[in-house]
């Protein structure tokens, strides 16, 4: 049979996470489906039939889909997935939201985060904040995954996939979306960055968080954060990575102020290269930081700051 | 309104979890157990309903070995009127759990369940929604805000791009994010009282729930290790290794 990728997307075009969820689902075996719910998301549907790989992309073009609600988002997974033998969504805070909700209607375990495809009915996940990584089989029967983008790459465009306008499936009327209050940034997305500066509870303050802006704007970088510096209020919730934030995987992450707790550990550890700046030299961000430097990071920045300038960044 | 509040024992946060050599599993021998920091977020604010007025009774349910009563037990030092103990041996997947909650909630009727966003021994964060479809009832998880009334809750939520709010009807089920508010400890008065607050015991067969596991756990094992670098002396050096040596500053 075939698998159902449900893609994230903001109706203009696709989110990293989409296209890197194909590569995962093609490792099943199976034809792939991509599915766009939005509205006025033709942007999106024409991105998602470009991803090699991909057979068909379903588009749910209704307002319904305007705002993505959970009840709303699995009544129409659940009318499609009779034709399918997997459904894979990111596990994203949107991904996260539904899926479980589709896995219990159709009695079936969930799959959470998965970080390898090891056979169809196999998979690699992280338990205890990625301190062990569980191999589970599933059960015959449908498979409902929620898959860690960072663990895959990203399918490549050039394809051609038939797109077919399908029905929106039914309103609960359970729920309602008020409002939101989203970050605004030039910088690129923590996500999918090729470069991320952190900052911790060392930066004491949102002020000096500028410091650190400065630095990733030279870099094209995106600015994370720990719970720590997040719970202060030094920067909104979105910022933080970790075992409970986002996970991330830059060709670089800079560290500075963190000390390297292990639930900060499980959102970064698969960046390619860490550095570390730090004025504790015994700080657990030094075992695994590629380079670590021993320094106070109200000198050190403004340093590194002049420096990137100097050179052109 | 009732408040039914799930409270999972899990590895304390604080301890370093060890996978075990022959790769069965982590390590739990001599390891301290807590609740589950997100559960006891959704026990403060079950009590703090309470407190206000807007919830007439908090009832806090786990799903465990007999020990998971201790669990219980401290969410009625803080607070909680009653539990309810489901006793299992070994892992019990989440939409096992769901559906012991769902059963459990078919019979106390409660108007709201909180749960915590995710367990941190599984990560799976799963339960809550599961347990919202299986009721039909609607949801607002990673919460970081709750405004209720009578009949509908408004939630804040925390989600990748920033925080949004959804209104949801009555009954409802919500899962904790970490800055919804801060757990109190439990105060010595609080402590001895709940040492005389009821907690029934139940197993999985009482609500008809087959608690098996689906999934097959064929190994648990340790993550690639990263090793520790080197240590530069200034930023000049740190930024001339970045660029030549891993070359990682285009
Ligand atoms: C359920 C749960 C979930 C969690 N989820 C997450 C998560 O997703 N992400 C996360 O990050 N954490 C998470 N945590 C929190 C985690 O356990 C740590 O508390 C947190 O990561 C610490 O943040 P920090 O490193 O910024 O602060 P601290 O541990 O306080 O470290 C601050 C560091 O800054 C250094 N410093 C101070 N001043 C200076 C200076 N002037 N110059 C240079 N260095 C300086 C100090 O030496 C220290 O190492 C979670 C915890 C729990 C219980
Ligand atoms: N065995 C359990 N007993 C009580 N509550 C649980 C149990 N397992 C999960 N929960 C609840 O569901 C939430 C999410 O768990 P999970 O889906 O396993 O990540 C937890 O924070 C608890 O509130």
């Amino acid at each position: 049979m075939t698998t159902l990728v449900v893609a994230e997307h903001d109706n203009k075009s696709l989110k990293d996470a989409t296209a890197k969820m194909v590569t995962a689902a093609l490792q099943l075996g199976a034809p792939v489906h991509l599915l766009v719910a939005g509205h006025d998301c033709s942007g999106a549907a024409d991105a998602a039939s470009r991803l090699k790989g991909v057979e068909t992309v379903l588009v749910a073009d209704d307002p319904l889909y305007e705002h993505i609600l959970a009840e709303t988002m699995a009544a129409l997974i659940l009318s499609l997935a009779d034709k399918y033998d997997a459904v894979l969504a990111p596990a994203t805070t949107g991904g996260k939201n539904y899926l479980p909700r589709v896995a219990a209607m159709l009695d079936v375990p969930q799959i959470s985060e998965i970080l390898k495809v090891v056979a169809p009915d196999t998979f690699e996940r992280p338990i205890y904040a990625g301190s062990a990584v569980q191999t589970v089989q599933a059960p015959p029967g449908k498979k409902v995954i929620t898959v860690r983008a960072t663990a895959f790459k990203a399918a490549e465009t050039g394809g051609a996939a038939l797109t077919v306008g399908i029905a929106a499936g039914p309103d609960p009327g359970l729920s309602s979306f008020v409002g939101e209050e989203l970050s605004k940034s030039e910088r690129p997305e923590l996500t999918s960055a090729k470069i991320v500066v952190s900052g911790g509870r060392g930066m004491q303050s949102s002020d000096s968080f500028q410091l650190l802006e400065r630095i990733a704007d030279r870099l094209h970088a995106a600015v994370g954060a720990s719970r720590a510096a997040v719970d202060a209020g030094f920067v909104p919730n979105d910022y933080q990575v970790g075992q409970t934030g986002k996970v991330v995987a830059p060709e670089l992450y800079i560290a500075v102020g963190i000390s390297g707790a292990i639930q900060h550990l499980a959102g970064m550890k698969d960046s390619k290269v860490i550095a570390a700046i730090n004025k504790d030299e015994e700080a657990p961000i030094f075992q695994i930081a590629d380079y670590g430097l021993v320094a106070d990071l109200f000198k050190a920045i403004p340093e590194m700051e002049e420096e990137l300038k100097k050179r052109g960044y | 309104m009732k408040v039914l509040v799930p409270v999972k024992r899990v590895i304390d946060y604080n301890v370093k979890v060890r996978v075990k050599t022959d790769q069965t599993g982590v390590d739990f021998a001599n390891v301290k157990m807590s609740m589950n920091p997100f559960d006891e977020i959704a026990v403060e604010e079950a009590i703090r309903l309470k407190e206000k007025g807007k919830a007439s009774e908090v009832i806090a349910v786990s799903i465990g070995p007999r020990e998971a009563s201790e669990t219980i037990r401290t969410a009625l030092a803080m607070g909680a009127d009653r539990g309810i103990l489901v006793k299992t041996e070994g892992e019990v997947e989440p939409l096992a759990v769901a559906k012991i909650l769902k059963a459990i909630c078919d019979e106390e009727k409660p108007r709201l369940v909180i749960t915590g966003k995710q367990a941190i021994d599984d990560d799976a964060g799963q339960t809550g929604q599961m347990l919202a479809a299986l009721l039909g009832w609607p949801q607002g998880t990673f919460a970081h805000k709750l405004e209720l009334d009578e009949n509908t809750a408004r939630i804040e939520r925390e989600i990748d791009g920033g925080l949004q709010t959804v209104e949801v009807r009555l009954p409802a089920v919500m899962t904790t994010d970490l800055r919804l508010n801060e757990p109190r400890y439990a105060s010595l008065p609080g402590i001895m009282k709940a040492k005389k607050k009821p907690i029934a015991e139940k197993t999985p067969a009482d609500y008809g729930v087959d608690a098996t596991p689906r999934l097959k756990v064929l190994k648990v094992s340790e993550p690639p290790k990263r090793q520790a670098g080197v240590k530069v002396k200034t930023v000049v050096e740190l930024l001339d290794k970045l660029k030549n040596e891993a070359g990682v500053l285009g």
